[in-house]
């Protein structure tokens, strides 16, 4: 059973004042309704995520209590991802025929503040001031930067595209584009990242209306198709969030498994895709995410960067929207806010930001804590 | 005098003239991991013993923690007298990289390979209880020239 995406739907990211993260998650499940064409009601099942906002499965409050299957889900920072893998596989297996998957969030302002023992971690870790994904991802960069050749310049470009892509994007959180210089001269938070470097927990919705493809024609005119989903958790050896040690032999990230296993799935490979989404929590996580999900060698960013080959023109489009750094990142609704943008790109409907000639392929990565990532691959 | 309490039972030698961090290592496979665990993340075995790590290693990666964290992060520092401090994963010759504070927080004094020195130090004071005790916990400097 192959698995198509037939409605797409946002509440736009950032700050929504008076309105809560689920009022905001309802507005993403009705647009997505209204872009199918479909009502509540024709939904046959449901999963969703919400890190801060409540569980997802009070949106019947909303919406309809219309006696849906409804599965919470909570995967950190990859949650749509876990999410939409979920709805995936129960229209693979032909269980169902329609269904909607849904993120949302609302979160206080400032950096994240886990606590250790919902990570089977003890205390003195958070207590000492280890426990920040800031400074994760900061060391995570200083070492990459140290062994592939890496420098500042690259940091500063994959900002200064983001925010470019941002002032492109009338759903973004961030709409005004950057300079170098801006970039450059902007605060140092946890070298070597400085303060527009960083992606900042945010407000949002996000939903999508799959079906099983067979039917999708019923529904939609456009209908877009979910190639494959594949979610992989960390191995012994991959350098990832909240760990007070690493083993001496570095393995494959999460990311680096997720990428191979959805290629194979898909029968592709990287040079087959025309637009990607790959998470940027920070600016040197796209760079080394590009490396990890098989778009370019380790330490060939620093080249492309500098030639634009991350732009809407360039050959390797990444982060259209302008990505975590201009939308931020409400940790239920990012992973499918990054698939919303490329059903965006492969329809043509990007506007200002759309990709020329014509995307038939696009690819998403979404990677959360303590080591997660999800990908995701989307044809015409 | 008050007393020198660890911030955690079983992640360094104390008290101790030489403090030593202290993993496990696996029965099975041989790999080590901080802090010790009964069980082993790579192999999955339940046979793992307590060893020495040491009290030197190299610098794997660092960064500077330049604000002040939320909760859960405890110390007597408010946001006026907050220092920023480093991080970093040292590489112990125990066989592990272990994430540390790290006492330079410039810049200019870190840098990726240099030789690492074990540091035991008082964090915070436990004042809530009346007992006053001396939290301690762990920390790298580098390594003095002789």
């Amino acid at each position: 059973m192959d698995v198509a995406i037939i409605g797409i739907g946002l509440h736009r990211f950032g700050r929504s004042p008076g309105l809560s993260g689920m009022q905001q998650g309802a507005s993403a499940v009705r647009n997505a309704l209204a872009d199918a064409g479909l009502s509540w009601k024709d939904m046959q099942f449901a999963y969703g995520g919400s890190q801060d906002a409540g569980n997802a499965d009070a949106l019947v409050n909303e919406l309809g209590l219309t006696g849906l299957q409804f599965t919470n889900i909570w995967n950190g920072c990859a949650t749509g991802g876990s999410s939409l893998h979920a709805a995936y596989s129960a229209i693979k297996s032909g269980e169902y025929d329609v269904g909607v998957v849904v993120g949302f969030d609302k979160h206080p302002r400032g950096a994240f503040n886990p606590k250790p023992a919902d990570w089977g971690i003890d205390e003195w870790y958070g207590e000492t001031g280890m426990m920040l994904t800031t400074q994760f991802f900061a060391l995570k960069t200083q070492r990459y930067m140290h062994d592939h050749g890496i420098t500042e310049e690259s940091l500063i470009r994959v900002s200064e595209k983001a925010f470019t892509n941002g002032s492109l994007t009338p759903t973004a959180w961030r709409q005004q584009a950057l300079s170098y210089e801006e970039i450059a001269n902007s605060a140092m938070i946890s070298d070597p990242l400085r303060k527009y470097m960083f992606c900042s927990p945010a407000e949002g919705g996000a939903a999508l209306i799959i079906c099983n493809a067979d039917k999708a024609h019923l529904y939609s005119s456009k209908p877009l198709y979910l190639k494959t989903a594949a979610v992989r958790t960390r191995h012994y050896g991959s350098f990832e969030v909240f760990a007070p040690s690493q083993a001496m032999n570095v393995a494959d990230a999460s990311t680096v498994t997720a990428s191979k296993a959805a290629f194979e799935q898909a029968g592709i490979g990287p040079e087959d895709i025309d637009v990607m989404q790959l998470q940027d929590t920070d600016s040197g996580t796209e760079i080394i995410h590009m490396a990890e999900n098989g778009f370019c060698e380790h330490g060939e960013q620093e080249k492309l960067l500098r030639e634009g080959a991350t732009g809407i023109n360039g050959s390797m489009p990444i982060n259209t929207d302008g990505g975590c750094l201009a939308n931020g990142e409400p940790v239920g609704a990012s992973g499918l806010r990054q698939v919303y943008e490329i059903c965006v790109q492969l329809r043509g409907e990007g506007g200002a930001r759309q990709v020329p000639n014509n995307p038939k392929v696009g690819y998403t990565h979404v990677y959360g804590a303590p080591g997660l990532s999800g990908v995701n691959i989307i044809t015409k | 005098m008050s007393n020198q309490v660890p911030i955690h039972e079983g992640l360094f030698t104390w008290p101790s003239a030489k403090p030593q961090l202290l993993g496990s290592r696996c029965v099975n496979c041989a790999e080590t991991a901080f802090p010790a665990q009964p069980d082993c993340r790579n192999c999955g075995s339940r046979e793992t013993t307590i060893v020495e790590l040491g009290d030197q290693g190299i610098l794997w990666s660092w960064t500077i923690q330049t604000f002040m964290p939320k909760a859960p992060y405890k110390s007597d520092e408010t946001a006026e007298t907050f220092q920023p401090y480093g991080v970093g994963y040292v590489e112990m010759p125990g066989g592990v990289r272990v994430e540390s504070r790290l006492l330079p927080n410039k810049p200019e004094d870190l840098q990726i390979g240099m030789p690492m020195q074990l540091d035991i130090i008082p964090f915070r004071t436990d004042g809530t209880d009346g007992s006053g005790d001396q939290i301690m916990t762990f920390r790298f400097s580098p390594v003095k020239e002789a």
